[in-house]
């Protein structure tokens, strides 16, 4: 082992953007003919420390070694002339061209372009490593593997002998990804080096020969991989449990509000992303959903919203109707006493009716004048609604997306026209009504301390975390009993990720059945009461937040489920859900 | 010379217009900006060579040189049209469709206003017969296939070649699918984006000068040249984009357009002077269907270049 | 291996998208570039015009055309109130388009095609009681646009049809259907005369003046159209569809049911302005009765930001022009269209100087403090320009090209005068 030749050798480099330390003397070490994996958790720094690598960054210190020379890598021609590539989690394919054309697009030789050559050594790059490629064929017509196959063998063919594959296993199947990782050790057998980033403890095992784990910007480790397992490697990713100064109180009696039964839905391309996803919420509750990022979180809020259409599955929503009057609708006195046992009746005061202590004569009159008040839920599916008809059916639900400026506001519009995107409808006139919406701006601003040029200033000009308060706001403005945020804390600073905290609590304390998409696992733990823990569109359990460590939790973030413990995970998140109760 | 054929030779000819000009917008188009002000670049072309005509069409230059003068004068107006096109949509990112009709508006009038300078005796009369070269003593229509209905043909052939065939026509249509993609595999997209619009007019302007001298050969000539930039323009839509196509389309173009003029001519078919107007508004019909089409079969490579119309500015991914 | 830093740097000139600039500077920016462009007006016609290159003292003749053309007498103010409102009019029809960024050209067509309407039922109602005749010409003009802007519209919600060029075409189609009944009309080809010359059915009624009930109609529109822009829900739609498609449908509004409404409205306002040209001015078609206006409408919406109330300002500013114009063809004795090459000069320089508002020239020299004291991580502008600049060896960017925005004018200038000089 000791006698392997370095390939890439990174010391001491950092990389600050803004505020924010990307990285902080981070180190890394390649040896030629190996795969060797860089994990941690979302923003632990992984793809910016690649990215100076292949030359899309440049460090603000640090030194970057390949061969043993002091090389330094300033733009990706310089990553490919150092035999550096790199395949980026997003794509840069032209769709109508054909996989030969878009490998050798932007290449710089003397060669004359002859596609005929061109297909022929593609096959030849292909055959050598045991890729499955059709030269020939249109971008717009591949799957996600075979994109991803033509962005391998672009790097290939510019001669690379160190690739660096960003997450290439998230959008593949487990069959795919099993070629993949044939055509990996290929690459290694013939002296070329990887590295892989991945969250996928199962895989990284599989695979890899050495592992390095960063975590917050920090290098943590290097271990070989005979020498180590999956709990050592999920306690270094996620570290120690930092306790965070949330309030959390207990739920007041929960009831169920929202129940989601078996989603199941497909990407553009026709993929499953949500497979099987069951769970309910009460009301009063902060419901947590964590995951590693595009593990289906969005599709899931999506499809509760009306946004995304469903293959199978339902939404049933438990409408809580407060005070409803006991009519002779429900057809007699008889009728009406049964319905006593299973609803407690109560005056308009609130106090207690003793139907037994009272002659029929007056229960009578007492329901004919309305006076006999008792609360129900009214039960309601929200499958293959459009938003327009979730919200005629009376169901107050509010959605903070992930994509602020792009769907929960419009950047060109002000504070005012923001406001009432979501209830310009309200009244029968023809005009809007601007006078609620500037007076709910205006509070938003004073309340949540927006900082703004003005109410009529477009949005886009303020910042991040004043746009997601505005967001926040709006959408708790309309005591909604179910909302959903999305990362709602997302590239905000501390002051501002506590204010959202605190509003998420305050919703809950209210009764609102809140459901929260984060990525950082302290938040989790610290502001949900339980936690349901997806993984490529599955459920790998549903468990409560008072009573679970931050390992357990980034276990099931990354555990493959087969069919015999998807069972398992069902029942488990079962009894959690009934303990809860 | 059977009249089919004198009129089929009449149509082609008269066709070689449109191809100048959509070969030019096809270029144009494939580095993702679509020029409105075809017809006043063409106007311009037109003009620009018909200047240069009235200054040496009497002289003693061989007829060979005049007709190169000519050409070069042509082109050079046309794609100087053309410079501020692209000034204005690919550096001062402005809105393309507004600069387009901007520029309809501009080169129509400065043509108007120019031509009304020159002297038909001078530009037309004489240097007619150069650019009719080699036909030019015939008495039917294939006189009018003269130089410039080669140059075209050489023309379009090229520009086949060159996106098809060649790194340079990949970069191209690289960048007029997605710029983004383009800048990032090392392309300069820019550079590319001038090139493409500014050489697409000074082709599309030719198509100027090739109707006002040699097909029309008339001193009224110019004031329609407007209406066929706008054919022009239509069809690059028939011709999906493909500048083989451009031929076909032409000629189609042509003998529905020019078929209207010779419609009260035709013993066999029952017409009156009435049926013109359809005849001619055929191959927008014709261009409207394809449009439809192409677009509800949604195929790949028969949509716009996928980046037409907008502005690149690296900074806003 | 090792590879050179000196060659790398960074360009000299890094442009920005401004996020701000106060409306006075802006204004001022298109009243400098307005007073650049008529200076360049001023040279090319200069080089143009014989009788004023020869006699260069003509030149405040030249700019005095301007205010003659339109204002030198009341009939001529007349005149360019009518001309202001029709220009209006059309623009007013395809500003809900534009701003749910749908690009309908094809104003050309939907108002003649209205104009067409409104004579065929002119014609056919000579009998009838005057004002019967008026309300189904009405009618008729705004179903004939409804009909010529819906069929775009239809196709464009349902399969993605480039909106762009179907309605450019349905342009041409229009021209040539009304070529066609203006044979059927008059076989003989002929123009087609004056219709109800002598009973007057179909016309307008005479108030104050002949233009004053149509400039009173389009103000009252403008009125109308700025309130539903702005103020009900359907503008409000509007603008959110035009904005974002996935914020639409994040607040359930049904995106093809806006789009074709909207369409549907904008064919309509063609159909007035169709209607009142055709019932208050011509009385008469040709297949050019609306004469590029369609066109130049465009431009009046864009240039007003989409504003009704600013496109007073800017139809008002065209025609303005284009009346000088004429009177300067008039007064100097020039061949050709003299008014479309100074319509050209200016709006060139209007276009253009939109990009000094938009965009912030930064000099790149303090390019270290720049980055570090920006408070949120913007990662991918370094990205890309470091991407790009070490591909291109020889500097051929964009950006070294404007060296500051008070050269714009020069830049201009030296193209306007390069190609008079070609010439």
């Amino acid at each position: 082992m000791e006698e392997r030749q370095i390939a890439l050798e990174v010391k001491k480099v950092s990389k600050r953007f803004g505020q924010k330390q990307a990285n902080k003397d981070v180190d890394l070490t390649v040896y030629r003919g190996e795969i060797h994996v860089v994990l941690g958790e979302n923003g632990s720094g992984k793809t910016t420390l690649m990215n100076m690598i292949s030359g899309i960054y440049f460090p603000d210190s640090g030194k970057i070694y390949v061969n043993g020379e002091e090389t330094v890598i300033r733009s990706p021609k310089d990553a490919y002339d150092n035999k550096i590539g790199m395949v980026h989690q997003h794509y840069k394919l032209i769709e109508l061209f054909s996989a030969a054309e878009n490998i050798v697009l932007g290449m710089k030789d003397e060669e004359k372009y002859d596609i005929n050559k061109i297909n022929n050594r593609v096959s030849e790059i292909a055959s050598k490593y045991g890729f499955i490629i059709d030269p020939k064929k249109k971008v717009y017509e591949m799957s996600i593997s075979e994109k991803q196959t033509v962005e391998i063998i672009k790097v290939l063919y510019r001669n690379a002998d160190l690739l660096i594959l960003d997450e290439p296993t998230a959008v593949l199947t487990p069959q795919e990804t099993q070629k993949l990782f044939d055509v990996l050790r290929h690459m290694k057998a013939d002296g070329k080096s990887i590295i892989l980033i991945t969250h996928k403890l199962n895989e990284v095992m599989e695979i890899s020969d050495r592992i390095t784990i960063l975590r917050k910007g920090e290098y943590i480790a290097t271990v070989n991989t005979s020498e180590t397992n999956e709990n050592e490697l999920t306690e270094m990713m996620v570290g120690k449990k930092i306790t965070l100064n949330i309030t959390r109180s207990d739920p007041v009696n929960p009831r169920t509000r929202i129940e989601c039964k078996n989603l199941c839905c497909n990407s553009k391309e026709g993929l499953p992303v949500l497979k099987n996803v069951s769970f309910s919420v009460n009301g009063g509750e902060i419901f947590g959903i964590a995951g590693i990022a595009g593990s289906g979180q969005r599709e899931l809020l999506e499809s509760i919203a009306g946004l995304q259409p469903l293959t199978n599955g339902e939404i049933i929503f438990h409408n809580p109707k407060e005070n409803r009057p006991v009519t002779f609708f429900h057809k007699n006195l008889k009728q009406i006493k049964e319905l006593a046992k299973e609803h407690k009746f109560h005056y308009e005061d609130g106090s207690e009716v003793d139907l037994s202590g009272l002659r029929d004569s007056e229960i009578t009159k007492l329901v004919n004048d309305e006076k006999i008040l008792f609360n129900e839920d009214e039960i309601m599916n929200l499958r293959d609604k459009t938003p327009l008809q979730i919200r005629d059916l009376g169901v107050k639900l509010s959605f903070v997306p992930e994509d602020r400026l792009g769907m929960g506001l419009v950047g060109n519009m002000n504070l005012t026209d923001n406001m009432m995107l979501r209830s310009y409808r309200k009244g029968d006139s023809i005009f809007v009504n601007r006078k609620k919406p500037k007076h709910l701006a205006e509070e938003i601003v004073d309340e949540l301390e927006v900082v703004t040029p003005g109410l009529s200033s477009p949005l886009r000009l303020m910042s991040g975390g004043n746009v997601q308060k505005v967001l926040v706001g709006r959408e708790i403005s309309s005591s909604p009993k179910v909302l959903m945020a999305a990362y709602p804390v997302r590239g905000l600073d501390i002051n501002s990720s506590y204010l959202i905290y605190n509003l998420l609590n305050k919703q809950k304390e209210t009764g609102t059945a809140v459901i929260f998409v984060g990525e950082d696992l302290d938040v989790l733990l610290g502001l949900c009461d339980r936690i349901m823990v997806i993984n490529s569109g599955e459920v790998t359990g549903i468990v409560d937040a008072r009573n679970i460590t931050k390992q357990e939790v980034g276990i099931l973030m990354t555990k493959v489920l087969t069919h015999d413990n998807q069972q398992e995970v069902t029942e488990e998140g079962g009894e959690a859900n009934e303990g809860q109760q | 010379m059977p009249d089919w054929l004198n009129i089929l030779i009449d149509s082609i000819a008269f066709g070689a217009t449109f191809m100048f000009g959509s070969t030019g917008e096809i270029i144009t188009e494939k580095s993702g900006h679509l020029n409105l002000g075809i017809p006043g670049i063409m106007c311009m072309g037109g003009a620009g060579g018909c200047l240069m005509l009235n200054l040496i069409g009497t002289s003693n230059m061989p007829g060979i040189l005049i007709v190169l003068l000519g050409i070069i004068a042509s082109f050079a107006s046309a794609a100087l049209m053309g410079l501020i096109y692209s000034f204005l949509t690919i550096t001062l990112r402005c809105n393309q469709n507004v600069t387009g009709l901007t520029l309809t508006t501009f080169g129509t009038g400065l043509m108007m206003t120019l031509m009304a300078k020159a002297s038909q005796t001078k530009y037309l009369n004489i240097p007619k017969k150069y650019f009719r070269f080699p036909f030019a003593d015939r008495t039917d229509s294939l006189q009018k296939l003269g130089i410039m209905f080669f140059l075209v043909i050489a023309i379009i052939i090229l520009a086949w070649f060159i996106l098809n065939k060649t790194k340079m026509g990949l970069n191209l249509k690289a960048v007029g699918e997605n710029p983004a993609t383009a800048d990032a595999a090392g392309i300069n997209v820019i550079r590319y984006k001038y090139l493409a619009t500014t050489i697409g007019a000074g082709i599309s302007g030719l198509g100027g000068l090739y109707y006002i001298v040699d097909y029309s050969a008339s001193g009224e000539a110019y004031k329609s040249l407007e209406a066929y930039g706008w054919l022009s323009i239509a069809l690059v839509i028939f011709a999906l984009w493909r500048p083989l196509r451009t031929i076909a389309g032409s000629i189609l173009f042509g003998v529905l357009f020019s078929f209207s003029s010779y419609v009260t001519l035709i013993p066999f078919i029952e017409t009156t002077l009435k049926t013109k107007p359809i005849l001619q508004m055929l191959p927008y019909i014709a261009t409207i269907i394809i449009l439809i089409v192409s677009s509800i079969k949604n195929k790949k490579e028969n949509q716009p270049p996928s980046s037409l119309g907008l502005s690149y500015f690296r900074e806003d991914r | 291996m090792k590879v050179n830093n000196e060659k790398h740097n960074e360009p000299l000139i890094h442009l920005t998208r401004r996020a701000y600039m106060s409306p006075w500077k802006a204004l001022g920016i298109r009243g400098i570039a307005i007073v650049a462009s008529l200076i360049v007006s001023g040279i090319v016609a200069f080089i143009l015009i014989e009788k004023l290159s020869a006699n260069p003292e003509r030149i405040f003749d030249f700019y005095k055309c301007f205010i003659d053309g339109s204002f030198s007498s009341e009939g001529m103010a007349w005149k360019f109130f009518k001309n202001v409102a029709i220009l209006l009019c059309i623009a007013l029809a395809l500003t809900p388009a534009f701003r749910m960024r749908f690009w309908n050209i094809g104003a050309e067509g939907q108002v003649l095609m209205g104009m067409l309407g409104a004579i065929a039922v002119a014609k056919a109602g000579a009998s009838l009681p005057n004002w019967l005749v008026l309300i189904l010409m009405f009618l008729a003009a705004v179903l004939f646009g409804i009909v010529w802007a819906g069929i775009p519209a239809l196709f464009k919600a349902f399969f993605n049809t480039n909106e762009t060029l179907f309605t450019l075409m349905m342009n041409y189609v229009a021209t040539y259907f009304v070529s066609y009944m203006l044979l059927v009309w008059v076989p003989s080809g002929n123009a087609m005369g004056i219709v109800n010359q002598d009973t007057h059915i179909g016309w307008l009624p005479t108030v104050i003046h002949n233009y004053f009930l149509i400039i009173m109609a389009v103000l009252i529109l403008t009125g109308i159209l700025f309130v539903y822009l702005n103020y009900t829900k359907h503008g409000y739609e509007i603008s959110v569809v035009g904005e974002s498609n996935n914020t639409a449908r994040y607040i359930g509004i049904n995106v093809k049911k806006v789009i074709l409404r909207t369409m549907i409205l904008s064919g309509a306002l063609c159909g007035v302005a169709g209607f009142l040209m055709a019932s208050g001015l011509d009385h008469s078609i040709t297949s050019t009765s609306v004469n590029g206006q369609g066109f130049t409408a465009i431009m009046v919406s864009w240039l007003a930001n989409f504003n009704p109330l600013i496109m007073i300002a800017t139809s008002g500013l065209i025609v303005f022009l284009d009346m000088g114009g004429s009177k300067i063809s008039e007064v100097f004795d020039v061949r050709g269209a003299m008014p479309n090459i100074i319509i050209g000069i200016i709006l060139f320089f209007i276009i253009g100087c939109e990009f000094f508002i938009r965009y912030k020239i930064n000099f790149r020299k303090k390019e270290t403090v720049a980055t570090n004291s920006n408070p949120e991580p913007v990662p991918v502008p370094v990205t890309d320009n470091q991407e790009a600049n070490t591909e291109e060896s020889n500097d051929e960017d964009e950006m070294p090209e404007i060296e500051s925005s008070d050269e714009e004018t020069n830049e201009e200038t030296d193209e306007e005068t390069n190609k008079k000089e070609d010439n």
